[in-house]
């Protein structure tokens, strides 16, 4: 990074508003941004910050309704809004290029990747195709990719995920560009394969000294790449400023209650909760007057807050371009603060609730191949569920994690009644279920286990009122059969979840997506279930507003003892409010333990990868690296042998191969399905440590 | 903030407030000026319908003297005859506004019965999936296979020509096209969160069939249903001008271009009129469906 | 693939055979009425009606009968014409000749044009060029094919008189017959493919894929034809062929109209006179060129799509 280079681009008081028929509605209101030579910079806020518009603008493609009201992008010492279109096309792939947050529908389907890859310096320059394909395989390798040769003849569909966004961001380095942007480029990608791209991500700057602005949500994963950050709140910047100094003393109140709102390592679901940010993101016509942050702030002065907007100013004793837009910065004290919510009592755990026994579910699957057909093996096998085994206890919390492909889904599928399995038991409160379906239980099993789904926005008959659908699950379950007590019913369902109580006549429609899954919980508990299931309820939503559904979830947890099997792959979330950890992958159960269990070594070496995979927003805490080669095995033709073994970076010869590794016990109730005896598994490093406190720096900051 | 007191209303059961959302989603029209055409050339016939007694200045099927004479020039038109007269003397101003009662009675009759059964198959098809499915498929690939006019030809000649045979005949040619669409949106929507939702309450499939997937799927079949409708209106159309329509003397758009036709060298006003009637009418329905369409997509 | 094309084949048999069921049933059995007084009329006695079954040996078993019936068709011998007095096939080929040198005519101009004003129209989504070709679309598939024909006629036949009104090319082969035949069906026919090709290109428009093409700095035509045609001809690929489906219904109207002499006409004549051995046999052949082309749709877009050619 060369500081005294003049700067690659340079945003200066942007203003960008898109015109529809409803009006001007002003998506980025002041946004100031400088980038030098070869830095990273980040770009982090909530959805309807205006993030991925300041990128497109860059590009200058804001489509046919947007449009830069004021300011000038400046980039090599060129005002892009001025430039022709002959002109940005000249910019646009070879100069400054962009990675996208899908990288399937990002790809031409029917162009081979050669194809897709070799046209950005074929435009661009004046090289042979010869060279041109030279490049593009050199590149393909470069980016970590196996194989460049035969990547080159598929097709987008025959490629990962994972190594999807690779070939995306291959072809954006081809012409060697000044600056790449990247949008998110990682959300829609595993955990261990997030980790992989993360890495080459932050590689990118020192291989090819390209400039870099990251555009996220998450700040754990600006920390592992970026070396200046900027927080975006409501269309502005509200702080920036480097690595160190934003995430050791961040100055403004939003960027402070972000930081309340993630389940840091520190972050403890009983003494220390999560503490989110009250009140709602403002719509784009609906700013306040003065701070747009002020309704929400908890350190707001009337009469000076609320008067006149203002500008960025530097912090004082702080490192240099840390500045911060809140008038009262220097009067704030973070560090007075009790770091997280108030403390909260610990739910005594109950009797067992819960009993999987060696529960087999496959899959049949035909293959319609000629090559089937003539080696007789028409119907296959998918292996969803393998052997699972475990229990909970009531009022616990049990976490079920993997990535895609790993079974969890199926498993909940198999416990809702939604499928039956093909061996093995599950007994709930005593009653075997695997084996009965939904319609043959009785109202009172189905009501006694229930389910919050996964995505907020489909989780809601769009066509029926809120009211409705919920009186509609209290009549099903018996719970209430007089129609003013369904309806006091659901009332007060509204107000456990915190909702006003006219929403009873809305149409799903009209909430956001915090709100709809919160209707989603009050659904699920509205027949006082013993035991809840929740399918990643919180990774579809903003963070300030998954930590208040978080918090909700916890309280009526807590409120009625209900068993909770929380399935998520968010190794955070999982860390701050499960009890009891499941690690699952390609169906089988790798390890499971409790949560310190889990957290501290022995380790499995799936669990191993994936808690190095997991972004961690604080800067003291350390992490060791590892990272995964090669490729999930297709669910159809699983590894004889353990599941892990493509992939492990501790695989020990052919025994992972062609055995099953036997399950070992390490305490009752941790244990680790490995070939790797005990002892050398102890041996191992921690993957994350998190400093005392006594040792941190912001606690030496105080005295 | 909460609102905790009790005058939170139970609200009133629904079909009074139903036709006021309908009425209000009509206003939506307002955006669309296609829709907004095709809606009033929808009206305007509907309302020649429904009032077709007091409208029509004479009997359609009554033969006016001195013009029924064969060898008599038709009446031209005319202050009298608007619209002129036919080749045996029947005003065509009176046989078009009758005309539209019956091709507006048919129709929606024929559509509706087409969309009852398409909906009830196409959802069973979707929703089930397995051996349903495949039959129900394999059926509609069939009747599909047959060139539409072909299938029509077929039918009425071997079940023959009236109101209800029309009918029985539009409903077992569209409806294969009908289940198609909805087996489409069905296969999409089943998987949506909320049908799990309610799968895992132990609904039954047919509640959840018509509850919870048929009301998300309005959308893109209103539009259709508008599009087939117009077809059916051809369809009527044709066979009446192919004459295998309603049997005569009533009026019908189609069967009058058929009898009209030999003459329409030198009285070209007896076919053209009823030309204009039925496009005008079907043009409307397309206008209309288009017009929806584009609402649906800014939503 | 090779097993998708087994497939299809396999289908297409087994939906002729189902329909050659289904057309056996309903025009040779009791079950619709009695063929005999069908063909005879209703005023005949019961003695010519039993003397006629006999000597068309509609007195065996049905299964026995619907075997024959369908092995002579497969042969070739598809029965004798009551309306033409003659073998069926004598009558039927020629007119599905002429058929296809209307639907070919038909084709050649429609196509280009629809295909090419679809694209443009898709590509530059509510611009004045779109809504232009979109209204006319509508228009022009509003007016049923009858209704146009009549309109087409009073214009060029009897206002200008620059075509002749009827197209029975009792003279010999004339060009100048085939133009209001032709025109009717490329007009109507024009708005669906037209508006088919425009939603499948303005949705490859709005997809990211061409996002990336455009901001990777492409020139505008390649972005155009190398990404987006190559995404957006495939529907309307399938739709072409499914239209060759929709022709053998509507010749039937406009050759009646005009009196060519034709599949269609061919079909509606033998309908109205009961003639049930030809209409079996336009009925067969119909629904065979109908399946072909459906299963040739059907492999086409299959081949077209490479996520279902490599998987």
């Amino acid at each position: 990074m060369n500081k005294d280079q003049a700067p690659v681009l340079i945003c200066k008081d942007l203003c960008i508003s898109y015109y529809t028929r409803a009006g001007e509605i002003p998506a980025v209101v002041d946004f100031s941004l400088t980038v030098k030579p070869g830095e990273t910079i980040g770009i982090v806020g909530e959805s309807g910050c205006g993030k991925s518009t300041v990128a497109m603008a860059i590009m200058q493609y804001m489509g046919a309704n947007g449009g830069i009201k004021s300011g000038s992008i400046t980039f090599k010492g060129r005002d892009l809004t001025q430039l022709s279109e002959r002109e940005l096309r000249s910019i646009r792939g070879a100069e400054i290029a962009m990675i996208y947050q899908e990288p399937f529908a990002s790809l031409n389907p029917s162009l081979k990747i050669k194809t897709q890859l070799m046209e950005v310096p074929l435009a661009h320059e004046n090289i042979s195709k010869d060279e041109a394909r030279q490049r593009a395989a050199q590149m393909l390798s470069d980016v970590n990719l196996p194989d460049p040769e035969r990547m080159m003849e598929s097709y987008p569909h025959q490629l990962s995920g994972g190594q999807q966004q690779r070939v995306v961001i291959a072809m954006g380095l081809l012409s060697n560009p000044s600056l790449l942007l990247l949008d998110e480029p990682t959300t829609a990608l595993d955990v261990t394969v997030e980790a992989g791209i993360v890495k080459l991500v932050a590689d990118i700057s020192k291989k090819f000294g390209t400039s870099q602005i990251y555009i996220s949500h998450n700040l754990g994963l600006i920390l592992e790449t970026c070396d200046r950050v900027f927080v975006m709140y409501s269309g502005e910047v509200v702080e920036e400023g480097t690595i160190d100094s934003l995430f050791t003393w961040p100055k403004h109140p939003y960027t402070h209650g972000l930081f309340a709102c993630i389940p840091l390592p520190t972050a403890d679901k009983n003494a220390a909760p999560l503490k989110p940010i009250r009140g709602q993101l403002p719509l784009p016509f609906e700013r306040p007057q003065g701070c747009y942050y002020h309704p929400r702030c908890d350190h707001f002065k009337p009469g000076l807050c609320d008067l006149e907007r203002f500008k960025m100013v530097h912090v004082e004793n702080s490192a240099a371009d840390h500045r911060v837009r809140c008038l009262r910065y220097k009067e704030i004290d973070h560090h007075r603060e009790v770091p997280g919510g108030e403390a909260k009592e610990a739910i005594e755990l109950g009797k067992r609730v819960l009993k999987v026994n060696g529960m087999k579910k496959y899959y049949e699957v035909r293959d319609s191949s000629l090559r089937a057909l003539f080696a007789g093996k028409r119907i296959r096998q998918v292996k969803a569920n393998e052997e699972l085994n475990f229990t909970a206890r009531e009022g616990e919390t049990v976490a079920i994690v993997g990535e895609s492909g790993c079974g969890k889904s199926t498993f909940a599928k198999v416990l809702m009644g939604l499928e039956t399995s093909t061996a093995g038991e599950v007994r709930h409160n005593g009653k075997e279920i695997s084996e009965v379906a939904v319609r043959d239980r009785s109202a009172k099993q189905i009501s006694s286990l229930q389910m919050v789904f996964q995505n907020p926005f489909d989780t809601l008959n769009p066509s029926h009122s809120i009211g409705g659908q919920i009186s509609r699950v209290i009549k099903k379950f018996g719970v209430e059969t007089d129609k003013k007590k369904i309806f006091d019913r659901v009332m007060s369902l509204l107000d456990t979840v915190k909702l006003p109580r006219d929403f009873y006549f809305r149409k799903p429609r009209q909430l956001s997506g915090g709100q709809k899954q919160r209707i989603g919980i009050a659904r699920a508990f509205a027949g006082n279930p013993s035991m809840v299931i929740a399918d990643e309820p919180v990774s579809a939503l903003d963070v300030s507003v998954a930590a208040a559904v978080t918090e909700l979830l916890m309280d009526i947890q807590r409120e009625h003892k209900t068993t909770l099997l929380f399935i998520s792959h968010d190794l955070s979330v999982v860390r701050y409010l499960s009890d009891r950890i499941v690690v699952m992958y390609l169906g089988h159960i790798l390890e499971r333990g409790t949560t310190e269990d889990i957290f501290a070594p022995p380790y499995h070496p799936y669990t191993e990868a994936l808690l190095s995979a997991v972004p961690i927003a604080d800067p003291e805490v350390t992490k060791r690296e590892i990272v995964l080669e090669g490729n999930l095995p297709s669910a159809m033709k699983p590894p004889k042998g353990c599941p892990f073994c493509t992939r492990c970076h501790r695989r020990i010869g052919d025994i992972c191969d062609n055995d099953l590794p036997p399950e070992q016990f390490v305490v009752d109730r941790h244990i680790i399905k490995c070939h790797i005896s005990l002892e050398k598994l102890c041996l191992v490093l921690p993957v994350i440590t998190v400093p005392d406190v006594s040792e941190r720096l912001h606690v030496e900051q105080r005295e | 903030m909460l609102i905790t007191t009790s005058t939170t209303e139970m609200p009133t059961a629904g079909y009074g407030a139903a036709f006021l959302r309908a009425l209000k989603s009509f206003a939506l029209l307002r955006e669309s000026w296609v829709g907004m055409v095709g809606t009033f050339l929808i009206l305007f016939w509907i309302l020649v319908a429904v009032f077709a007694p007091w409208l029509a200045p004479f009997d359609p099927n009554a033969s006016i003297q001195p013009f029924a004479k064969p060898g008599m020039e038709a009446a031209k038109i005319s202050g009298t005859f608007w619209l002129g007269t036919d080749h045996i003397g029947r005003d065509i101003l009176s046989r078009v506004i009758w005309g539209s009662r019956t091709v507006l009675i048919y129709a929606p009759l024929a559509t509706l019965c087409a969309y009852t059964v398409g909906i009830l198959m196409g959802l069973a098809a979707g929703y089930r999936g397995g051996w349903v499915d495949d039959v129900l498929s394999r059926i509609a690939d069939i009747i599909l296979s047959f060139p539409v006019l072909v299938l029509y030809i077929i039918i009425i000649a071997t079940i023959g020509a009236s109101g209800i045979n029309i009918i029985i005949a539009i409903t077992f040619a569209s409806s294969p096209g009908i289940m198609r669409i909805v087996r489409g949106l069905t296969l999409d929507l089943r998987n949506r969160d909320y049908v799990a939702a309610a799968q895992t309450r132990g609904e039954s499939d047919w509640r959840v069939m018509i509850v919870e997937i048929l009301p998300n799927a309005r959308g893109p079949l209103i539009v259709d249903a508008c599009l087939r409708l117009g077809y059916v209106i051809i369809t009527i159309g044709v066979l009446g001008f192919l004459g295998l329509g309603l049997p005569p003397p009533d009026p019908d758009w189609g069967g009058m271009v058929n009898e009209t036709r030999q003459m329409a060298m030198a009285f070209p006003h007896m076919t053209i009129f009823p030309c204009i009637a039925i496009s005008s009418l079907i043009l409307g329905f397309n206008l209309l469906a288009d017009g929806l369409r584009e609402i649906s997509l800014r939503d | 693939m090779v097993t998708l094309v087994v497939k299809r084949i396999g289908f297409m048999i087994f939906t002729m055979i189902v329909v050659s069921l289904i057309l056996f049933l309903l025009l040779e059995t009791k079950l619709t009425g009695d063929p005999a007084t069908r063909v005879l009329g209703q005023f005949s006695s019961a003695e010519q009606r039993e003397l006629w079954r006999e000597q068309h040996g509609y007195n065996q078993p049905v299964a026995l009968r619907y075997v024959k019936w369908l092995g002579n068709f497969a042969t070739g011998e598809l029965g004798e014409s009551i309306r033409f007095k003659g073998p069926v096939a004598d009558v039927m080929f020629p007119r599905l000749w002429n058929t296809a040198i209307l639907g070919f005519v038909t084709f050649a101009i429609m196509i280009p044009i629809s295909l090419t004003l679809g694209v443009l129209s898709g590509m530059k989504e509510g611009s004045m060029l779109d809504r232009t070709i979109s209204v006319f679309g509508i228009i022009t598939t509003s007016v049923p094919e009858f209704a146009s024909a009549v309109m087409f006629s009073a214009l060029f036949v009897f206002s200008l008189k620059w075509l002749p009104g009827t197209s029975s090319m009792s003279g010999g082969f004339e060009f100048k017959q085939l133009i209001l035949p032709a025109m009717v069906l490329i007009v109507y026919d024009f708005g669906y493919v037209a508006r088919m090709t425009r939603a499948s290109m303005a949705e490859v428009m709005t997809s990211q894929y061409i996002r990336t093409a455009v901001l990777k700095g492409l020139p505008y035509r390649s972005v155009i034809v190398k990404h987006a045609l190559r995404n957006a001809l495939i529907a309307p690929f399938t739709v072409i062929m499914l239209q060759i489906n929709w022709l053998l219904s509507g010749v039937i109207v406009v050759e009646f109209f005009f009196a060519y002499k034709g599949f269609g006409a061919l079909i509606l004549e033998a309908s109205l006179n009961n003639d049930i051995a030809l209409l079996e046999a336009c009925a067969m052949v119909a629904v065979c060129v109908a399946v072909t082309t459906q299963t040739i749709a059907d492999i086409g877009y299959t081949f077209l799509n490479p996520r279902i050619r490599f998987s």
